[in-house]
């Protein structure tokens, strides 16, 4: 690929490389996210360009392996351009059809996404009801683009955001371009990204650097991943805008040790742009240099916090230090250091683009523009969800995600992952922003959202948490190390049927310490999963603590397993796949659970044939006692 | 233990500042853990202590002070994979191998490890077997997988 040194030769290559693209030309994209790539999308794309070969369509169909679509629920997907037909849970046996039918122009049916409401065929990806409430101005490029490939970024204006900066605005003002869109950064906070770059623009001290945080540690949380695996330059190029408005000639990406496509994307992307003089010396001809470096994590949640990244980019292990000085002042060496998360840098080109204006009128008063959503759990449609800010919760959860899977009733959405909180059934209406999640005792957070139904335990739930918490804390402030351990024991012996009077009470005062006294955000916000739960779903604590029960029969201590004899039809089906050998019975003979042999797997009660659904939970009361012998004989067939 | 496999590892980081993670890293790929022998090789070449090397080491949850065994089963305990039954899946896994998370088997075979989430959520509950991705699992599923291992 030829060097770019000027915007001219930028637009020419773009130009170039669209007059070689025929826009009627059909396009079969294969949705290669880590998602996908689990239900065997590299065979499917194998099994297609085979296909292509063998009916000799290479000159007439294109075959592309994009980023991931977002539907990680129906993979894989696979979307057949220009007219957007979208086929789902494709296997490798369909490639001969569907290399036929893009030819022809024609849709397979059997293959297209059925809408479980109404029971109808959908055929265009933009109908299909999880898509067509979203607004993915950032996350939509994704399906559009092989990450391994710049031409395909290039083609759809990419750096074009960059060539504009470099060319026709001065640092001050892309500064402020970024503070009046009113972005705020995506990573958990929302600290107003403009002002945390003219902190680190206006700081003593050179170099100065600039950092991408791909640490996504939040549980359940996966945007950044799926950005930065399929749309790496749209990374690297709202860190080179920054960069130049910051002043910093240096940039690190972070990424963490569970991402190995992401790390192996990015590679190939910062050598392309390189190789083009997007990034390196004198990019574009404008005399601003810039380069990248590639940081691995190597497994640890609270490196993700910022100084504790600062410290693991030296070569140090990754703990938080206090931030009396902040890290925008005083990063990576003492170095004014300015830290955005994956998101918050791909949206800079989208605003210097489009404008300010154009950004701020997406979204609510306070929080601007969209925000990536990971819609998972106990949700029908799981995937990745872009929406403006301010959309209804209930909007997210129904319209998007279609719904509790087997009628199931919702109980809560937990946002904000470790350091956030569970909002109950009565807020479903609220609009989701950073101060409307706040308000309700959560927060934002990465964007991780999930859906819990009648079958989660909220006081198993906190446990959970505390229990990931006392595993990731660095151990260096006491009151994280020594306070969510003690939390964690109160919370476990509340699951385990030991809880106390007083204990809700002790959480709580604990909590206002933890709160209070803790070095980081990872042990300041700790106690937000339980006091969420004891605020929402005190109820559920209640029974824990007072009548031995675990109202969604989760916590294993408080449930037993028990078959119905009136129900049970001796099948053998239970019987012969417990592992502890704990069911007795025969061919004609009522199958009993020997409780004190049970482990609780709960085997029994999924493999019961539904027609039967003789296994029942039972929580906060006794097992009724076994039939005596002579009344377990089964007799069949008296209709 | 290769000492020459070691001095290039240390070699691809010539001049460069900070580069002990990503030299570890480095190792345990190659080696699939990090031997005694790998640190004070480590230790001698960069002219950093071993202390703090090994502080490096075990904080860090990809580097393994143990030999690990020739398949590594992660686990995905992320809030999706948990609500979606992901602890069954994990206790079933614990019964087959007969070890806990964090430990190897006797005959070297498997590791089991417990991770705090793998980012595809939407596939919960998730097991990865060297590197391959089963999602959707169940207990019976998850067994079924490790007995394709050899």
């Amino acid at each position: 690929m030829p060097r770019l040194d000027s915007p001219a030769e930028l637009e020419a290559l773009r130009q170039e490389i669209l007059s070689k693209r025929d826009p009627d030309k059909p396009c079969i994209t294969i949705c290669s996210g880590t998602g996908c790539h689990a239900y065997g999308s590299e065979k499917v794309n194998a099994a297609l360009e085979k296909e292509v070969k063998k009916q000799g369509l290479k000159a007439e169909v294109d075959v592309r392996r994009t980023g991931c679509h977002g539907f990680c629920e129906r993979g894989t997907l696979v979307v057949i351009y220009p007219d957007g037909i979208c086929y789902v849970n494709v296997q490798p046996e369909d490639a001969a059809e569907v290399v036929r039918s893009a030819k022809e122009n024609k849709v397979i049916d059997r293959l297209l996404y059925v809408d479980p409401t109404t029971g109808e065929k959908v055929i265009h990806e933009s109908d299909i009801p999880f898509y067509k409430y979203q607004n993915r101005i950032i996350f939509g490029n994704n399906r559009r683009i092989d990450p391994k490939s710049i031409d395909d970024y290039i083609a759809l204006d990419g750096y074009s955001a960059l060539s504009k900066v470099l060319s026709q605005m001065t640092p001050e003002q892309v500064l402020e371009e970024v503070k009046r869109s009113g972005l705020r950064g995506r990573g958990g906070g929302g600290f107003p990204t403009g002002w945390k770059w003219q902190t680190t623009r206006d700081a003593s001290g050179e170099p100065k650097y600039v950092i991408v945080n791909c640490d996504e540690g939040d549980p359940g949380a996966y945007m950044d991943r799926s950005l930065m695996e399929g749309n790496p330059h749209s990374v690297l190029e709202g860190l080179t805008i920054g960069a130049y408005a910051i002043g910093s000639h240096e940039g690190f990406i972070y990424v963490r040790a569970e991402y190995p496509l992401a790390v192996e994307n990015l590679d190939i992307a910062i050598q392309q742009a390189e190789g083009c003089g997007l990034l390196g010396k004198n990019i574009l001809g404008s005399g601003f240099d810039f380069e990248v470096k590639v940081h691995r994590g190597a497994g640890a949640f609270v490196s993700g916090e910022s100084s504790a990244l600062m410290t693991a980019i030296e070569g140090k292990v990754g703990e938080p230090r206090p931030k009396y000085i902040h890290t925008s002042e005083k990063g990576i060496w003492d170095r004014p250091s300015c830290l955005n998360n994956v998101e918050t840098w791909a949206n800079v080109p989208l605003i210097i683009n489009n404008g300010a204006n154009w950004y701020a009128s997406i979204g609510t008063e306070g929080s601007k523009g969209t925000k990536i959503f990971s819609l998972v759990g106990k949700v029908n449609n799981t995937g990745l969800v872009e929406v403006p800010m301010g959309i209804p919760l209930r909007d997210i959860v129904y319209k998007i995600g279609g719904g509790i899977p087997r009628g199931k009733k919702f109980k809560a959405v937990q946002t904000g992952g470790p350091s956030g909180g569970c909002i109950p059934e009565q807020f479903l209406d609220s609009r989701v922003d950073f101060d409307e999640l706040a308000r309700l005792g959560s927060m934002m957070g990465s964007g991780g959202m999930i859906v819990m139904d009648e079958d989660t335990c909220m006081v198993d739930t906190a446990r959970y948490f505390l229990d990931f918490l006392a595993d990731e804390s660095c151990g260096k402030c006491t009151p994280c190390r020594e306070g969510i351990k003690q939390m964690l024991d109160i919370l476990t012996d509340i699951c385990g049927g030991r809880g106390q009077d007083g204990d809700i009470e002790l959480l709580e005062e604990l909590s206002e310490v933890l709160r209070d006294t803790s070095l980081c955000a990872l042990g300041g916000t700790a106690p937000n999963p339980v006091l969420t739960t004891i605020q929402y779903f005190r109820d559920e604590y209640a029974a824990h603590i007072n009548e031995k029960r675990c109202p969604a029969y989760v916590c294993k201590e408080l449930v037993s397993y028990y078959i119905d004899p009136a129900k049970c039809q001796a099948c053998m089906i239970c019987l012969r796949n417990c592992s502890a050998e704990a069911i007795s019975g025969g061919k004609d003979k009522i199958h009993v659970i020997e409780q004190s042999k049970c482990t609780k797997c709960g085997n029994c009660f999924d493999l019961c044939p539904p027609r039967f659904e003789a296994v029942e939970k039972i929580s906060g009361e006794s097992v009724p006692p076994s039939l005596p012998e002579d009344e377990r004989v089964l007799v069949r067939g008296k209709e | 233990m290769d000492q020459e496999k070691i001095d290039q590892i240390v070699d691809n980081y010539t001049g460069e500042d900070g580069v002990l993670i990503q030299l570890l890293l480095d190792v345990q790929k190659e080696l699939n853990w990090v031997p005694k022998e790998a640190v004070q090789r480590i230790s001698e070449r960069l002219q950093i202590p071993l202390s703090q090397i090994y502080r490096v080491a075990s904080f860090y949850k990809s580097m393994s002070l143990k030999p690990r065994g020739r398949h590594l089963v992660n686990v995905c305990l992320g809030t999706a994979c948990q609500v979606r039954d992901g602890p069954r899946v994990m206790d079933r896994i614990r019964d087959v191998l007969g070890i806990n998370p964090g430990e190897t088997t006797p005959d070297m075979k498997f590791t089991l490890e417990r991770v705090n989430c793998l980012g595809c959520c939407a596939l919960g509950p998730v097991m990865v077997v060297d590197g391959e991705y089963h999602g959707k699992m169940m207990p019976a599923k998850a067994e079924e997988i490790l007995k394709g291992y050899v």
